[in-house]
């Protein structure tokens, strides 16, 4: 194939071809330079080790005991409570998710920007944090239904999200037809017009699966035994980790299901949604009563996942009579945390910055497969890549075994999906244009990509890697099991002090904890409330 | 400064685009390349500004050779179809770009080249209509101020020739005429010589010197407004440029015969009059060459069919009777005054010389 076309090439140019110091032609039809490949496939194959060194221990153990392992009834026993909980979480989401939306979209609302703020920002607390929160107000609670309300109250938004955008850009066309053809105002938006959502708010409904399978924190706090529990608890429990290898693989398996049927479900209904008129109906007015009903649902969940927290920490701390804070220990576990996660950030955006320059600016086959592995972790919870990693670091790299270096790879393993979405975008969002203005203006191809290119794309990648950095901050499971020893970051000493119950002490690290969680939020507003303005201004 | 472009052959992965173009413009000339979309006409602008390599042909600046150079060396100046402006970059900035070197380099700028490079950033904001407003960031530009700083940084290192890729096609159509004033009124003041590249016919017959119009990757005529509008080489570009009825015809003896009859062609050489022979041809009329009478005036007969009004004039469109009744229909450009309604019979004759083109 390349031969033929160097030949076509040479047929045609009795010339001979000019020196190579012109380029080909538009970027998406150059082939991209090796070292960016070659860069690009390196950082790829690092995404996909935990996964193919998970493989490796489970072919490499007794076949005979993996048999026997995933034969037991404790697999069938987890594979029920984690469905059970998956289903459970689903549901609750869905229904949650689309009476949110609906409201986000449909109803007129006192200060409607401040609802679909409210309605994002529980992406931002981590999980465990709820279920600390329900732990401190009723401390023997545990189980499936505290869980369930956990899970839902902090998933919900992956949902809302989608689903109110698709309310929003929905046609709203056929509603007025089967108004006019006698269904009710209430009937027709339930028939024809939230059938329209239901695909977007099918695709982040297995997101929220996908988050409920891979949770480890508020499984573990609740004691419902789920896959990500037992996984941890066969680790830490038994000197033969074969057991705990091969639950972590039949979660991998399960979660990267998931993350297969999100994407096929994404591409076949986004393209399934392309109409070409569409007719927006302004927001509904609900009366008084209506309105205020609608306010005091939308904001007791807000309040709930969003304030009950904090209210929950201060009530603790009120309760044990004042802080009994160690702060030297605090302070340690606040250090060391920002330190490994800012390392984690930093080696996250540069494992992001080849596959996304590749990404943004060539397409072929070769690149589309480089990306996907690069996304890896976004499929892996964080106990398969701590085990695996254990066993990686253990077998091949002994010495560093349980040393900063191995956790931090895997938190930039962990999330790089997200260093690597900014990086991308940032680079697209910089015009080829201006490259070329730039090249005609006298400047070289590496010039231009450090005065045009990187001065223009470098906010988009620091706030990538702001994100993993407050990400990793939180993350519990990989850290439990690959910190140094002696080490501790906020999430341990939280896990720590509540596993023992505890709640008092263990209150100022989660407030600590609450507070990072800010950071993105605030990150996510301000992106919300620019993008009118960039948009107005290009 | 000049330009020659000799046999270009350039396309995307082996599929040719251009099929061996040649384009010339002389120092201070302003050259449109006229081409509907698909035609080529900025892969053409790309080979030039060294952004595209061509499989073949040469491209020539100020009589050099310049085919294999990169585009940082070219000394060429582009304002691409939204400007493409720098957006971290305010205005000064955007301008001066191409006037200081980056990186380390720039630390070994004296202090003469810089005070150099903004008096050249003031100068060329003046030529612009935009002093006053070198401290604005892009996204605070209007549509057409955005054209006029793309258009003043490529004119800032002195390039030998600017190419403009569309510049003014996104504008509405009020503010795209004073913006496509000023900005050839600018390069005319800078005595650039221009390659613009357009999709526009009014634009290109308004501010060039001469036209190119490309065709599927070939060019199909090269010359100056007038000419091309009054003489074009070939059906397609009489059709492309203006309005024209196409009518065939026959050619013998210096006249040409078509469905509206009888007529003297245009410059044909002496030598050709009263030679015997027939040529199979094309009468290119435009409206404003036909003149329309009652049925006992002058002329073919014909019938209205539609009338347009236009303000100033009014269109009207006639068959000519002579035909079968599925034949071509012309267009005739009359007085303001015309009182023609469809149906009316009339008479149809084209006033002074027609030119044909070869019939294909």
């Amino acid at each position: 194939m390349l031969l033929r076309t160097d030949a076509a090439d040479r047929a045609v140019s009795p010339t001979g071809p000019p020196e190579p110091r012109v380029p080909a032609g538009p970027s998406p039809r150059r082939r991209p330079p090796r070292v960016l490949l070659g860069l690009s496939v390196v950082v790829a194959a690092l995404a996909a080790l935990p996964l193919v060194w998970l493989v490796v221990r489970v072919v490499d153990a007794d076949p005979e005991r993996v048999l026997a392992l995933l034969a037991r009834d404790r697999t069938v026993v987890l594979a029920v409570n984690s469905g059970l909980l998956v289903a459970c979480v689903a549901g609750g989401c869905l229904v949650l998710g689309l009476l949110t939306a609906t409201l986000l979209a449909r109803v007129r609302l006192p200060r409607p920007g401040l609802w679909w703020v409210l309605a994002a920002l529980p992406l931002a607390v981590p999980s465990y944090l709820l279920a600390f929160a329900v732990l401190a107000v009723r401390p023997d609670a545990r189980g499936l239904v505290p869980l369930v309300v956990v899970l839902v109250l902090a998933c919900t938004p992956y949902v809302t999200l989608p689903a109110a955008a698709a309310l929003r850009a929905a046609d709203t066309g056929p509603e007025d037809a089967a108004r006019t053809l006698g269904r009710g105002p209430v009937g027709a938006f339930c028939r024809v017009t939230l059938p329209q959502a239901l695909p977007a708010a099918l695709a982040g409904t297995l997101l929220a699966a996908l988050y409920t399978l891979s949770d480890f924190g508020a499984p573990a706090l609740l004691r419902y035994e789920s896959f990500t529990w037992a996984v941890q608890a066969a680790y830490e429990g038994t000197i033969d980790r074969t057991g705990a290898a091969v639950t972590a693989m039949v979660l991998a398996v399960l979660t990267l299901l998931l993350v297969l049927a999100e994407r096929v479900a994404r591409r076949r209904w986004t393209r399934a949604r392309a109409t070409t008129a569409v007719q927006r109906a302004g927001p509904v007015r609900l009366g008084p009563a209506g309105t205020a009903l609608a306010v005091t649902g939308l904001g007791s969940v807000a309040a709930i996942t969003l304030l009950g927290p904090p209210a929950a920490l201060v009530g603790r701390i009120v309760a044990a009579g004042g802080v009994d804070v160690d702060w030297l220990r605090l302070l340690a576990a606040a250090r060391s945390t920002l330190l490994l996660a800012g390392g984690a950030a930093l080696l996250a955006v540069l494992m992001a910055l080849p596959v996304g320059v590749l990404a943004a600016r060539y397409r072929s086959r070769t690149v589309a497969a480089v990306e996907s592995t690069a996304y890896l972790g976004q499929g892996l919870p964080g106990v398969v890549v701590g085990l695996s990693l254990v066993f990686f670091s253990l077998t091949a790299v002994p010495w560093l075994y349980q040393t900063a270096p191995v956790l931090v790879f895997a938190y930039a393993v962990l999330f790089l999906p997200k260093a690597l979405g900014a990086t991308r975008s940032a680079v697209e969002r910089v015009p080829v244009e201006a490259e070329e203005v730039s090249r005609t203006l006298g400047r070289s191809a590496s010039a231009t990509w450090w005065t045009v290119t990187v001065r223009q794309a470098w906010p988009g990648v620091a706030a990538g890697g702001l994100l993993v950095m407050v990400t990793a901050m939180k993350e519990l499971p990989a850290t439990l099991m690959l910190r140094p020893t002696g080490v501790d970051t906020l999430a341990t000493q939280l896990w720590a002090q509540t596993s023992m119950g505890s709640y008092g002490a263990a209150a100022p690290a989660a407030l600590a904890l609450l507070l990072l969680a800010c950071v993105p939020a605030a990150l996510l507003v301000r992106a919300g409330t620019e993008r009118p303005g960039e948009t107005r201004g290009s | 400064m000049s330009l020659h472009v000799r046999g270009i052959v350039a396309g995307y992965g082996g599929v040719p685009v251009l099929h061996g173009v040649d384009l010339e413009a002389g120092p201070g000339e302003l050259v449109s390349v006229l081409g509907a979309s698909g035609s080529g006409k900025t892969t053409l602008l790309r080979v030039v500004a060294g952004l595209h390599r061509p499989d073949a042909g040469a491209v020539h600046l100020a009589g050099e050779d310049v085919t294999g150079v990169a585009p940082e060396r070219r000394r060429v100046g582009l304002v691409p179809q939204e400007g493409a402006l720098f957006s971290h970059l305010d205005v000064a900035g955007n301008v001066g770009f191409g006037l200081l070197p980056a990186g380390l380099a720039r630390l070994r700028v004296d202090r003469a080249a810089r005070s150099g490079a903004r008096e050249r950033v003031r100068e060329l904001l003046e030529l612009v209509g935009l002093t006053g407003k070198a401290d604005r960031m892009p996204h605070q530009l209007s549509g057409g101020e955005r054209r006029r700083v793309a258009l003043a940084r490529a004119l800032a290192p002195r390039p030998s020739v600017v190419l403009l890729d569309e510049p003014f096609s996104a504008l509405d159509a009020g503010l795209r005429e004073q913006v496509r004033g000023d900005a050839v009124a600018a390069l005319r003041a800078a005595g650039s010589t221009a390659v613009l590249i357009t999709h526009d016919r009014r634009e290109a017959l308004s501010v060039s010197d001469r036209v190119a119009v490309l065709h599927d990757g070939r060019l199909e005529q090269t010359a100056g407004p007038r000419e091309l509008y009054a003489r074009p080489a070939t059906a397609r570009v009489a059709a492309f440029v203006g309005d024209a009825a196409l009518l065939p015809g026959q050619a013998a003896g210096g006249r040409v015969t078509t469905a509206l009859g009888s007529a003297a062609i245009a410059g044909a050489p002496a030598s050709s009059r009263g030679r015997d022979g027939t040529a199979e041809v094309v009468a290119v009329l435009r409206p404003e060459g036909l003149r329309i009478a009652g049925p006992a005036g002058r002329g073919a007969p014909a019938v209205v069919e539609h009338v347009e009004f236009l303000g100033d004039a009014v269109l009207v469109t006639a068959r000519p009777e002579q035909d079968t009744g599925n034949g071509p229909v012309v267009r005739i450009r009359t007085g303001a005054d015309g009182q023609w309604r469809p149906g009316d019979r009339c008479r149809v004759h084209a006033d002074g010389p027609v030119h044909v083109v070869p019939r294909t």
